[in-house]
């Protein structure tokens, strides 16, 4: 069983994301949950989501100790990056993120997905980027499977938006 | 030879109206509507709560006791699930005009096809005489002792002018049954609603000026006197909105 | 197997609506359950059926009324406070004997509370929800694939018994994805709905729907008749489910999102060689007392774990008539309790420390 939490500001695309890791759980048959956090605002503060892959019936969907945390902005990776159990992954964003832990248990990768995003053409595509990177240090699920799975999804509807995500991914992956 | 014969779509139940009361009127003028348009069958008639609250034993259609104030809600839920059918509610000024403003504002907004029969009397009456939105100025109830006082309870509500406002409402005209003159003018009021709503015209809302002997403390004949010289003039019968004259 | 889709519980609740033939819907917008109207304004009219914003849940709860009346499938959805303005409405469908139903993705209260999931209105559902001696039946689903499910129950339920049927999730549940498979149905036999009020068309005498009985021996014996077909309810329809509870020494007794929490304590308590279960109860109203109570002399104590300061303790003393000690734990206001509160606990109650 995988506990992920995702966390950021809201407009970061933290809930798509972790539908993403869902949606492909789900093709995985695997057993999903995903349960966002939220406020009384439409934009903006933090946004944060629990996304449970297992292979068994998922109990409690909300979670408080992640095997990996995304964290996309400051407060989050100060509320959060204790809670991670050992053994963990962390994914930063640099860009975003000044801090760093002194946690040896885990393990932390620092990526700047949003400078990388900005400099790629892919505003927005931050989150993207770390799910990238996320399929390789984590080896959640088979690279190719994940892209098709994400792609997929968009792929007839909005193409332009497909090929963002694919070369968002691609470049996550190869950071 | 003229027989007197009771409308076809009105049971066998006697009234339980006080001596002198209108509602019994009006009944029967929906009744005779209902009849002439041939549509009892292919008609849904919601009651209020107040004194015409067992209408639904009155009328032989199929017939819905209403929540207070609420009628016009359940209308449109008859009618969107039953979009063919005729539906009317039938409503004191207490049930619209108070407790009810709402629904009633809203469904006319909407345009449901409905006809609201709307009887206004000024006063509350199945609980005792009792200050309506719709009494007037100067008027004792036991609520208003001292007279409706503007200063403390507001002013009364004329409900055909505020309607008449809204694009939803196809026809509205308020009417009297102090009269026969009037008399025959309400039910040609009520049967235009009737018929505009067959054709999906919009809301029609017909406004009743009726009497209450009982809680105004009149005989049913000063009633009417009392109707001419002072409901009347807070509200002047006449057509306030009819899209077909357009 | 039909494919399942990632939905939330909001939208599966809406869905799953549409798939149990409902095409009415009237509702008002509350957060957190604001994705199943939205759910239905785009996909309603994709059926000829209707999703229909009213000016207040006062009137969306008597627009099902007057839609219930016809005979046609209809409901209504809604969080707490828009709740308590329907009980009014509620009160009058039940005292009418006619079927739909209503759903309370519930968020803490009281006054305007807050936003955040709760379990505070188990009182509200199952002891009071209107005025006069009433019931209706209350399920209290626990996942998305379960909320989908229940919805079909739920108007089965409702036209079988003609009688309100709530569906009483929380914002947890309400926000939450989790795949959905929608084919899972029970296939019921449904009574023809001779009482509806469609229009005589000359063919019978006029049906009336009404809660008004002046005469108190009247309604005296229209309220017995109704409690009849409560007991037959009680006898029939409960439901509810139970996770290791067969060789528990402590039983949770908790249900929805909460429920869910335990199943994840119970599995730390176990891993700590602590024998605890769990009984989760489907149908809050029936609620399975006869089932409940067959643990009393099994069990060393329960457990009552929910989103409130313990409004459903006192069912599970009624039920299991005192005979082992019953201890409530939860949080409240909208605050989810975690796996870890609910272990210690657990553990507090096998050492014979808790409150």
């Amino acid at each position: 069983m995988k506990n992920l939490l995702l966390a950021g500001f809201g407009g970061q695309g933290i809930l798509f994301a972790g539908k993403q890791l869902a949606l492909a759980g789900m093709e995985a048959d695997k057993h999903i949950s995903w349960l966002p956090s939220y406020g009384p605002e439409m934009r903006g503060g933090t946004a944060n989501c629990s996304v449970i892959i297992s292979d068994e019936p998922i109990g409690s969907p909300l979670v408080t100790k992640p095997d990996i945390l995304i964290a996309m902005n400051g407060p989050s990776f100060d509320k959060f990056i204790d809670k991670v159990v050992p053994g963990g992954i962390v994914l930063v964003d640099s860009s975003l993120v000044s801090q760093k832990t002194d946690r040896t248990d885990i393990t932390v990768v620092y990526i700047p997905a949003t400078v990388m995003a900005n400099e790629n053409d892919l505003v927005g595509g931050a989150n993207v980027i770390m799910l990238g990177q996320l399929m390789k240090v984590s080896k959640l699920f088979d690279f190719d499977f994940f892209v098709e799975c994400v792609v997929g999804e968009t792929a007839k509807k909005k193409p332009k938006l497909a090929e963002n995500n694919k070369k968002a991914l691609n470049l996550g992956y190869n950071f | 030879m003229v027989v007197f014969d009771k409308p076809k779509a009105l049971t066998d139940i006697p009234f339980h109206y006080c001596p002198g009361c209108t509602h019994g009127i009006v009944h029967r003028l929906v009744a005779e509507v209902i009849d002439e348009l041939n549509i009892e069958g292919d008609t849904i008639g919601i009651a209020p709560v107040g004194c015409s609250v067992f209408a639904y034993n009155y009328f032989g259609c199929d017939c819905i006791e209403a929540p207070h104030g609420r009628a016009p809600a359940l209308a449109t839920g008859v009618k969107r699930a039953l979009p063919d059918k005729y539906v009317f509610t039938y409503q004191g000024d207490g049930d619209l005009a108070a407790i009810g403003t709402c629904e009633t504002v809203h469904s006319s907004a909407r345009g449901e096809n409905i006809t609201i029969i709307f009887i206004n009397n000024c006063v509350y009456g199945m609980t005792g005489g009792q200050m309506a939105p719709t009494t007037l100025l100067g008027q004792v109830t036991t609520t208003s002792p001292y007279g409706r006082k503007k200063e403390i309870q507001g002013s009364p509500i004329r409900v055909c002018e505020m309607l008449s406002t809204l694009d939803g409402v196809a026809y509205a005209e308020r009417v009297a049954v102090d009269c026969v003159k009037n008399v025959r003018a309400a039910k040609k009021a009520i049967k235009k609603a009737f018929t505009l709503q067959g054709e999906k015209k919009g809301l029609t809302i017909v406004e009743v000026l009726s009497t209450c002997p009982t809680n105004w403390g009149l005989s049913p004949e000063a009633s009417l006197e009392w109707l001419r010289e002072n409901s009347m003039k807070q509200y002047p019968l006449g057509v306030y909105k009819d899209v077909t004259a357009e | 197997m039909a494919k399942k889709v990632l939905m939330k519980g909001n939208e599966a609740l809406a869905e799953a609506a549409i798939r149990s033939g409902c095409r009415l819907f009237f509702g008002y917008p509350i957060t957190p359950q604001t994705e199943l109207s939205e759910y239905l304004a785009k996909n309603m009219p994709k059926v000829d059926g209707l999703c229909l914003q009213a000016e207040s849940e006062i009137a969306a709860i008597n627009m099902v009324l007057g839609a219930a009346s016809t005979g046609a499938r209809v409901f209504t959805s809604s969080s707490s406070p828009g709740i308590s303005l329907k009980s009014e409405g509620i009160s009058y469908i039940v005292g009418s004997d006619l079927p739909c139903v209503i759903i309370n993705v519930q968020r803490g209260g009281p006054g305007l509370g807050g936003i955040q999931p709760a379990q505070q209105d188990y009182y509200q559902a199952t002891k009071a929800l209107g005025h006069g001696d009433m019931h209706f039946i209350v399920l209290a689903p626990a996942y998305v694939q379960e909320m989908a499910t229940l919805v079909g129950e739920a108007f089965d339920l409702a036209d079988i018994y003609r009688m309100p049927v709530m569906i009483l999730a929380d914002g947890a549940l309400g926000q939450m994805m989790e795949p959905v498979d929608f084919e899972a149905k029970r296939q019921r036999v449904l009574p023809e709905k001779t009482w509806a009020t469609t229009g005589h068309g000359g063919k019978r005498p006029h049906n009336i729907v009404n809660s008004l009985y002046i005469n108190p021996d009247e309604l005296e014996r229209i309220i017995l008749e109704r409690y009849e077909r409560y007991k037959e309810i009680e006898e029939k329809e409960v439901l509810f489910d139970t996770y290791m509870a067969d060789d528990a020494d402590i039983l949770i007794v908790s249900y929805g999102i909460t429920a869910r929490i335990a199943k994840t304590a119970i599995n730390m308590a176990r891993e700590k060689g602590i024998k605890v279960g769990l009984f989760r109860p489907i149908t809050l109203w029936p609620y399975p007392s006869k089932q409940l109570a067959e643990y009393a002399d099994k069990v060393n104590a329960f457990l009552s774990l929910e989103m409130n300061m313990g409004q459903m303790t006192d069912d599970v003393k009624v039920a299991t008539s005192c005979k082992k000690p019953v201890y409530h734990y939860g949080r409240t206001g909208g605050v989810i309790p975690t796996p870890d509160e609910v272990l210690e606990q657990i553990v507090k109650i096998s050492e014979g420390g808790a409150k």
